[in-house]
């Protein structure tokens, strides 16, 4: 992707708002914003963030399209939706976010060891795999995220919780391994590969 | 009432507030048959309700009392009041109106001296003070109301104080039975003026302005600025009558914001910058919290005088949200664009700068017109002869208002002027 992400630096060169309004979902929108603020102080995490999203689509504007697409913003929306709904021009500021975060993917910008990110990573494996979520298995890479000494930590601290779930039948550890998946898993393989092919296609074209 | 003699060259206007009253100044000092209809029991309408104009900073009592005299000069005109049009038929040159009028229960008798008032006890919220205190109920609407007339409230109708009223009044001036007055006039030309009303801003959420006594809007602080006001010209806390000194302006409160009102305003950046004088003649501090300040043409120099007082800062943010503290402080949140700092900060009170919106809902016209997204009437050749004025077709300054008038004005006299060539 890097390859791809030189020529689309290249031809969208000095016009970075016009390469997010090409090929983010929803990113149109980026030019519609006044600058008023509501969206950067109405969000709950936005203290936690490199960039606010207000700050974010100036950035765009301006041109930082490096530091736009490494930046963790967009992979620390919680999608509380607080923004949209108090946006005064009714920008659908967590899409863009999340358009912006899958075109950061895409470029291969996204900071690798940003934790929202990874999890989101590990989450569509997971569920691709077999059509259906595997809660237990997810759970576990959950826990050996930062790593495997950390993730013993984190499991041992959290033992009497599983010891109880165990009990109680909220936790099976052979679902693991015998993950039961839906029927129709090849099928399920077959339409994500054909989704992916029409929306590779149509980014190919788009900037061909 | 009865005798309103009203034909096909006279011209009705609709509306007693600055707008309708321009307009039917200047359209009877042009010799032409004019109607002057008000909602409510006086004229003045909310001009009259502010303290001061931008960008003179003069009292607007002194305008109207211009305009009352230039109506009581003239035999062309006729003023009735707690009147509203019902309905309107007809075509251009060729209108018949209904007309509701409502019982004021106090005949032309009265000399306003306001034995009356004294006499009752019951209270209801002062509409000319936007409910920030209570009035008697039988009243006068303002120390500038026109006619010099006393109302009684018909919610104090039956009651044994409606009697106290009746029998205080030395010169029979009350009628308890006074009933609802219909009446038809034929009319060439309608102007339409029943102006604005202030945006609800309560429907602003994360403002708090149903939850928060500390936040008002623009309209009540130019009442809590006005000596004849509720405050007596002090601008107290409403939480605890604490005088104000720390006061924030919050900017297209309701304006520019497509949940709300789409279109700007227009007023209240002026009217903020007026409010922050008022501040400083009282040694407080204001900030102003905004998207951007659109003060054009000679206004501008206004803006710049503002600016250059120290007492008063401005914050380029759109407050996201406001909390209170336990001591009934508001505390505004937000981020500004200028360096997207993030911001808490506290404050004695919070006015928010709300917008105009039309009067009348769209749905609630007596008469087809064209009506835009904003619910202002549009000019359009379908209208026939019903010509808007005023804030009724956009959101205006008094200045552009009258303007607007004026021009609503001449163009009810061609109609007329034709009707009255053709009839001869």
């Amino acid at each position: 992707m890097s390859n791809g992400n030189t020529a689309l630096a290249e031809k969208y060169r000095n016009n970075f708002l016009q390469e997010v309004i090409a090929n983010v979902e929803e990113g149109e929108w980026v030019r519609m914003c006044m600058q008023c603020g509501v969206c950067a102080g109405s969000c709950p995490l936005g203290n936690a963030w490199a960039h606010t999203p207000q700050e974010i689509f100036m950035m765009i504007r301006a041109g930082k399209r490096e530091e736009v697409l490494t930046s963790d913003s967009m992979w620390m929306c919680t999608s509380c939706y607080n923004c949209i709904v108090r946006c005064p021009r009714k920008l659908p500021i967590t899409h863009i976010m999340h358009g912006l975060a899958h075109y950061a993917e895409r470029m291969g910008l996204a900071p690798k060891n940003q934790p929202t990110r990874k999890f989101a990573l590990e989450f569509w494996k997971n569920l691709t795999k077999t059509g259906r979520v595997n809660e237990t298995s997810l759970g576990v890479k959950l826990y050996f995220i930062d790593g495997f000494v950390s993730g013993i930590k984190k499991g041992l601290a959290a033992l009497p919780l599983g010891l109880r779930m165990f009990k109680t039948k909220r936790l099976d550890p052979m679902a693991m391994i015998s993950s039961s998946g839906c029927k129709g898993k090849g099928d399920i393989h077959k339409i994500l590969a054909k989704a992916k092919a029409i929306e590779d296609a149509k980014f190919q074209s788009k900037n061909a | 009432m009865g005798d309103v003699i009203a034909t096909n060259q006279t011209i009705l206007v609709v509306g007693g507030g600055i707008s309708g009253i321009s307009a039917a100044i200047e359209a009877a000092e042009c010799g032409k048959q004019v109607i002057l209809l008000e909602k409510s029991p006086s004229l003045g309408g909310r001009v009259s309700q502010l303290h001061k104009y931008f960008p003179k900073l003069c009292f607007p009592s002194c305008g109207i009392e211009i305009n009352l005299r230039r109506i009581k000069a003239n035999k062309n005109l006729r003023v009735i009041t707690m009147a509203e049009v019902a309905k309107v038929t007809g075509d251009a040159g060729n209108y018949s109106v209904e007309v509701k009028i409502a019982p004021r229960f106090v005949n032309e008798k009265c000399t306003a001296c306001g034995d009356c008032s004294n006499a009752v006890e019951s209270e209801f919220d002062d509409e000319f003070n936007y409910g920030l205190k209570q009035r008697k109920g039988a009243y006068l609407v303002s120390n500038m109301a026109y006619p010099q007339r006393y109302v009684i409230d018909p919610r104090m109708i039956g009651s044994e104080d409606a009697n106290k009223a009746k029998d205080a009044c030395k010169v029979g001036a009350i009628d308890l039975q006074m009933q609802e007055e219909s009446l038809t006039i034929n009319v060439g030309a309608i102007i339409w003026a029943t102006g604005w009303k202030p945006y609800d801003a309560k429907k602003i959420q994360p403002y708090g302005y149903d939850r928060f006594a500390n936040v008002v809007t623009n309209v009540e602080f130019e009442r809590m600025a006005d000596a004849f006001g509720p405050t007596g010209g002090k601008i107290l806390r409403p939480s605890d009558g604490k005088e104000a000194k720390n006061i924030a302006f919050i900017q297209c409160a309701g304006s520019r914001d497509e949940n709300h009102l789409k279109h700007c305003s227009r007023i209240c950046c002026m009217a903020s910058l007026k409010q922050t004088t008022y501040v400083s003649e009282r040694e407080g501090k204001s900030t102003v919290y905004y998207i951007d300040i659109r003060a054009i043409d000679r206004i501008d120099d206004f803006y710049q005088k503002v600016q250059a007082d120290e007492n008063v800062s401005f914050i380029k943010s759109k407050v996201a949200n406001i909390i209170e503290d336990k001591d009934g402080n508001p505390i505004l949140k937000g981020v500004d664009t200028e360096g997207y700092n993030r911001y808490e900060n506290q404050h004695d009170l919070v006015v928010l700068a709300t917008g105009m919106e039309p009067s009348i809902p769209a749905d609630a016209f007596p008469m087809d017109i064209k009506i835009n997204e904003e619910g202002f009437i549009e000019a359009d050749e379908s209208n026939g002869a019903i010509f808007a004025a005023g804030c009724s077709s956009d959101a205006l300054d008094v200045n552009r208002a009258v303007q607007q008038a004026t021009g609503a004005a001449l163009r009810a006299i061609q109609v007329v002027n034709k009707v009255a060539g053709m009839e001869g």
